[in-house]
């Protein structure tokens, strides 16, 4: 990964840290550094040369980045014992509702907008 | 013998070494498994890697503190990590331009039931005030995830693992959910997977079909911001 696109990311980083604590905002700084950046290349109109695969390379290995915080669960093991029934429903329920009611308001507004975008066949329907 | 190991023990325990090490090992172990199940989401990488890790701590007797110092240089990159999310979104953005308003109102749409349903349900089974905030942005993709839960009185790691198991829940159940709304439009599949489960939807998406992948992987980024920004309004007219 080169030097200047590591600098990249951390001026943006830095800035969205700046922008959320210098406004009190609820967002955290890294999210706000990745609204500034997209922003930036949407305005910018392209990606500069280079930025594209390095972010893939960093991105590929974006879960092994999670996992010294989720180690952290293990101070808090007593919250999965005591209400773990509590949390697999609603886990469940909720990403099951999430996935419904994503797909339906996309579909529906495709639909009356006259989209009708690649269709699952209804042969392989199920099968996937 | 048993001495000498204990003296080395003592040192190697004490340095940031050690705590970066099994980290990188726990992962890399973690993807070899998950290869080898064929990319079974139930085997997900890093939830094998939690579990190696925080066994080990547990047999070792190794408390948290000791452990992230030398896990924190790999949890430090999260950040630019995160930043370099727009990457991917930029790219996707170019592509779908032309329905982009169609799609944010479906990742708000999304974003704002998963926050709503997380919360009544574990609401309604009575679970505690903390839990209650890690779960909230559960669908949202870890880093960000982590970030708000941070921000609005949550507990940053198990919200980490909510994360996780949300994504292999919506791995495991999305094509018979789909099928049963019905759905048939490979890209409404795909922003449904990315919003609801962020990487790990998207990369079972991406297994089933490509336009549904690069949904999926748009969402993922979209319903991040979506959920940071929405999520402490909504919390806010709850609490």
């Amino acid at each position: 990964m080169s030097l200047g696109f590591i600098t990249t990311l951390l001026v943006f980083q830095l800035l969205g840290e700046v922008i959320s604590r210098g406004f009190d905002l609820p967002l955290p700084g890294p999210v706000v550094g990745m609204a500034l950046l997209f922003l930036t290349l949407v305005v910018r109109g392209g990606l500069p040369s280079g930025l594209g695969d390095a972010a893939t390379g960093l991105l590929k290995h974006l879960s092994l980045l999670f996992v010294p915080a989720g180690v952290g669960v293990m101070m808090h093991i007593h919250l999965l014992q005591d209400e773990w029934q509590a949390i697999s429903v609603a886990l469940v329920i909720s990403t099951v509702i999430t996935i419904a009611v994503t797909a339906l308001v996309m579909e529906g507004l495709s639909k009356l907008a006259g989209d009708k975008g690649p269709q699952v066949g209804n042969n392989t329907l199920g099968e996937d | 013998m048993g001495d000498e190991f204990y003296k080395i023990w003592v040192y190697l325990s004490t340095t940031p070494l050690l705590g970066l090490t099994v980290t990188l090992v726990a992962y890399q172990a973690g993807m070899w498994i998950y290869t080898r199940a064929k990319l079974n989401p139930l085997l997900n990488p890093v939830l094998l890697a939690v579990l190696m890790l925080v066994g080990l701590l547990m047999i070792t007797g190794t408390d948290y503190e000791t452990y992230f110092e030398g896990a924190q240089f790999v949890h430090f990159m999260l950040g630019p990590a995160t930043v370099a999310l727009a990457v991917p979104l930029y790219q996707q953005f170019q592509k779908v331009r032309g329905s982009f308003l169609r799609i944010m109102v479906a990742i708000v749409a999304g974003s704002t039931a998963a926050a709503l349903s997380a919360i009544g349900v574990a609401w309604v089974m009575g679970v505690s005030r903390e839990t209650l905030l890690s779960l909230a942005p559960k669908s949202v993709t870890a880093p960000i995830a982590m970030g708000i839960a941070e921000a609005t009185g949550g507990v940053p790691s198990l919200t980490a693992v909510l994360v996780i198991l949300t994504g292999i829940i919506g791995a495991v159940l999305g094509t018979w959910t789909l099928n049963a709304c019905g759905v048939k439009d490979w890209r409404a599949r795909g922003l449904a997977m990315g919003t609801a489960s962020h990487g790990i939807g998207t990369a079972r998406a991406l297994q089933v079909n490509n336009v549904a992948g690069a949904f999926a992987s748009l969402a993922m980024g979209l319903n991040g911001l979506a959920t940071a920004i929405l999520l402490p309004v909504i919390l806010g007219l709850i609490f």
